[in-house]
């Protein structure tokens, strides 16, 4: 255990302080305590930096299953710091910011604490494991917090829903993913990424490797909500809003972008991982800025542009692919996607994580998010406005803000991908660019809409709950902060260029980096009159008219996706799932005994059946038999008259007499057959079942039968007659078919020279297998305890007499 | 002989199915009694039934049954006892609390659990 491991524990450690921190310390916000660890961190990860900016690593391994080859490697690289930065830094933000957005008295924030704590581990330890077990175990523990966190407030019908639904989803990931990862590990034997890695050509003509990709790109796609996973995603939006911000914009739902990114080295020389991811993100982020516009919930139209901003960054993975395939470093344009993708991430962090903050002060000053009651908020809360112009505006991607360039790297990379001839491009390639710019228009429309339904237009102070007034100062710090970032980054954006973004994109594609050298990052402000300039003044101007005569075309959404949702196909399918197996197990759990038993029987004459008629085992030898002699025949002919008798009997009596005489006979088999003790047993326990009965007798029922169905019978003789078929069959076979003689000999020798007696049965049962009897005794014991307890104990019913006594 | 003794075990071991299929409690014990009737004969069998003296060595003859399948069957015997036994009294305690030894009715419903 190194340093770095106990930095990935720490908030698990610091996690079981908490609820001992709250209750000593309750004058104190509890926020203040948990604070410091994000801070700390932050901090000390920034050590990191200068190792990860000359392309440098560390490793260090702590030993978990040694046995099974699974260990505690914590690997960082420029992807995991970038993304260890991400959640340290935003996770301190969205602390402070919690502090003041959650009340000390009426909230209970040990859960809360806990649970963001539990998270924030998970997630360094999802970006900074090597074994691909130890990443799946702690993306399971993020599924599991971030459910928890989702039901925070769980007296909500709402929020559990939310809750059960991204469990189900990003847990059914999860699982894809888990296979994906065991069976990668099969291909390359080993559970190292970097190993893994390493070996990737041989894994490209490895037989499972498209079954491993689409399994782990499951896991990617369901974790940041891609379509058609993104659905659990609007419904998540029930958690309080330092969650919403931490979780559901900046960290977690970037677990997916993480995973892709980290495998890119593997899997990313496939053609299938570039039109998957490519294709996937692409209309995802189509699909979910259209779907943005509609929305009336402040939260809704955020949890929609999230979607729509990971499908950005996720086709620009996929884009980035392409970069693979050619091999000079000089004129490589399609690395620029993957720098495109490292810099909107980090882009999208900041804006995104300012604006669900902004959205959490609007909801606690106005008591609403919903932006038909908002509006005209601009000069009561004028900080609140500009922050959510420089977020909103930035999404948008106007200058001179950080979206604008990494908008612009999007646009150019997908103009660049047009041009590819790989994957048959020529023919769909233009599709790219296009989808892209309507992708950008609609997410100019939504931003606008979240800006200027909200702080534009009317007072309507009626509508609201409150007298909405600025926000205190402590909850616009960490807003402010990020804003900042977002003015900064689009200033400047070169001041992340060799620090975090050049070694981030190394990671994601190494392989096309010789030696020494540096991916050339420089993103500049101005390129001069270029297309992807063009296209962002074509989004700009249309933005701007759709916007502008928005009332007019809202109303198509009513006709249109309404009906077929991805929500009603979720629902529906639950629906279905649970109806379903609830009549199937009704329609088989019928809770009669004799179904039960029908199953049973049958599958006794089924799987044997089978197997005789499969294995051929049918054997028919008579040499080997006996005679047949004169009394066995009478007596075969009285036991079969007998059992007759008790099949058609129809009083109790005639059943047990004729039950006594099957038994009687089968005695007299036994005196005829040479077995004398058994002769002796049979006799006596038949007489004293017999007399057992009949003491029964009085109390037993009248009739021996009830009347059943005709149906019922046939299939009942059906099952016994088959029964009785297999039964005789693999007799007959098996004593036609000895394999080897009886060990009888050595009974018959040693009976009087080793155990001192004559009768070898006796000799047995109490000598050579005496164990045998000491538990058949204990079995007889057992059973007249039963009885007695049975006759004797009579709890129910209210100390009911016996009347028998 | 064996083969008709297989043959005779299997009508038995169709009686007993039979016999547990119906609806009436005391026709499944009877059942169960009539299948280890089966089973034991089918022991038996197994063993051959080539004739020879009875397995005490006073006889002092050439050739003994086998005593092996014997043990086992008496052994069989006296638990298959025990259990009929208990099922008797479970049968009997049933009926006398429930009133009824029509295994259709003794059915658990939904409302019970």
């Amino acid at each position: 255990m190194s340093l770095l491991h106990w930095a990935i524990l720490a908030p698990f450690i610091m996690a079981s302080f908490v609820p001992f921190v709250r209750k000593k310390a309750a004058a104190i916000h509890t926020g203040w305590f948990v604070l410091i660890l994000p801070v700390v961190l932050f901090v000390s990860f920034l050590q990191y930096l200068p190792v990860t900016m000359n392309n440098g690593s560390i490793m260090q391994t702590a030993a978990w299953i040694p046995s099974l080859g699974i260990d505690f490697t914590a690997y960082v690289d420029g992807l995991s710091l970038l993304f260890v930065l991400l959640i340290t830094g935003i996770g301190a933000l969205v602390v402070l910011y919690s502090i003041y957005y959650l009340s000390k008295t009426k909230e209970s924030l040990q859960h809360f604490y806990v649970y963001l704590l539990m998270f924030m581990g998970a997630m360094l330890g999802v970006v900074l494991s090597d074994n691909v077990i130890t990443l799946y175990m702690f993306w399971e523990l993020t599924s599991i917090s971030s459910f928890l966190l989702i039901a925070y407030w769980f007296d909500r019908d709402r929020s559990r829903y939310g809750a059960l639904k991204s469990m189900l989803i990003t847990v059914f990931g999860g699982l894809m993913m888990l296979g994906g990862f065991l069976i990668l590990s099969i291909m390359g034997d080993t559970f190292s990424i970097r190993e893994l890695a390493a070996q990737a050509p041989e894994l490209n003509n490895h037989p499972l490797f498209l079954l491993a990709m689409i399994l782990i790109l499951l896991g990617a796609f369901t974790k940041s909500a891609q379509f058609p996973f993104y659905i659990w995603l609007p419904d998540a939006m029930e958690a309080p809003t330092p969650v919403s911000a931490y979780l559901h914009s900046a960290t977690m739902v970037k677990a997916g972008i993480y995973l892709v990114a980290r495998f890119s080295p593997i899997f990313a020389f496939s053609g299938y991982w570039f039109w998957i991811v490519g294709a996937v993100g692409l209309f995802t982020m189509v699909w979910a800025s259209f779907n943005a516009i509609k929305q009336t919930d402040l939260k809704g139209i955020l949890a929609f542009s999230t979607v729509s901003q990971l499908g950005l960054i996720m086709s620009l993975l996929g884009a980035g692919s392409a970069a693979l395939h050619f091999d000079s470093l000089d004129d490589n344009l399609y690395t620029a996607a993957v720098i495109a993708a490292v810099f909107h991430l980090i882009n999208h962090a900041t804006f995104k994580g300012s604006l669900f903050m902004v959205t959490g002060i609007i909801d606690h000053e106005t008591g609403t998010r919903d932006i038909r009651r908002l509006g005209g908020l601009m000069s009561l809360m004028p900080i609140t406005f500009t922050l959510s112009v420089i977020g909103a505006f930035s999404m948008a991607g106007l200058p001179p803000f950080n979206g604008f360039l990494s908008k612009e790297m999007f646009l150019l990379s997908m103009v660049q991908l047009a041009e590819l001839n790989l994957f048959n491009l020529e023919t769909w390639g233009l599709l790219f660019p296009v989808l892209a710019w309507i992708g950008s228009v609609f997410t100019f429309i939504y931003s606008m809409i979240i800006v200027f339904k909200v702080f534009g237009g009317k007072f309507q102070p009626e509508k609201l709950e409150k007298k909405p007034h600025e926000a205190p100062v402590g909850m616009l710090i960490s807003p402010i902060v990020l804003a900042a970032l977002v003015i900064i980054f689009g200033l400047f954006p070169n001041l992340l260029s060799y620090s975090l973004i050049q070694p981030a994109a190394a990671a994601i594609v190494p392989s096309i980096i010789p030696n020494g050298s540096q991916l050339d990052v420089h993103i500049s402000f101005w390129h001069g009159f270029t297309t992807e300039l063009m296209m962002t003044i074509g989004v700009v101007v249309i933005g701007m008219i759709l916007y502008k005569f928005l009332p007019k075309w809202i109303g198509m959404y009513d006709y249109f996706p309404g009906r077929v949702t991805l929500n009603k196909l979720y629902n529906a399918s639950l629906y279905t799932a649970e109806r379903g197996s609830h009549s199937l197990t009704k329609s088989y759990m019928t809770g009669f005994i004799r179904s039960y038993l029908v199953y049973i029987f049958a599958f006794f004459i089924a799987i044997l059946g089978f197997t005789i008629w499969v294995k051929d085992a049918f054997r028919f030898d008579s040499s080997n038999t006996a005679s047949i002699g004169f009394y066995e025949v009478g007596l075969l002919i009285a036991l079969l008259i007998a059992t007759a008798t008790i099949l058609m009997a129809k009083s109790r009596l005639t059943s047990i007499i004729s039950l006594g005489a099957v038994g009687y006979s089968v005695s007299l088999f036994f005196v005829i057959f040479r077995a004398p003790d058994l002769a002796l047993t049979q006799l006596v326990i038949e007489t004293v079942s017999t007399a057992l009965f009949l003491l029964c007798f009085y109390h037993l029922p009248k009739l021996s039968r009830h009347e059943e169905k005709r149906r019922f019978q046939i299939g009942n003789a059906v099952i016994a007659a088959g029964v009785g078929l297999i039964v005789a069959l693999i007799g007959i076979s098996a004593h036609s078919t000895k394999l080897f003689p009886s060990i009888n000999e050595y009974y018959i020798e040693n009976t009087h020279t080793k155990a001192g007696g004559e009768n070898m049965v006796n000799v047995i049962l109490v000598d050579f297998r005496g164990f045998d009897t000491l538990f058949e005794i204990s079995v007889l014991s057992v059973a007249a305890l039963g009885i007695y307890g049975l006759i004797k104990l009579r709890l129910e019913k209210g100390g009911e007499q016996n009347e028998n006594e | 002989m064996e083969i008709l003794m297989c043959i005779v075990a299997g009508l038995l071991f169709a009686a007993a199915v039979y016999l547990m299929l119906s609806k009436s409690l005391l026709r499944i014990i009877v059942g169960t009694g009539l299948l280890s009737h089966g089973t034991h004969l089918m022991l038996l069998t197994m063993g051959g039934l080539k004739t020879g003296a009875a397995p005490v060595l006073g006889e002092h003859a050439a050739s003994y049954t086998d005593p092996v399948p014997q043990a086992l069957i008496l052994t069989a015997i006296v638990i298959s006892f025990g259990v009929t036994a208990l099922f008797l009294v479970i049968a009997y305690r049933a009926y006398q609390e429930l009133g009824t030894d029509n295994m259709d009715q003794l059915k658990g419903t939904e409302a019970d659990d």
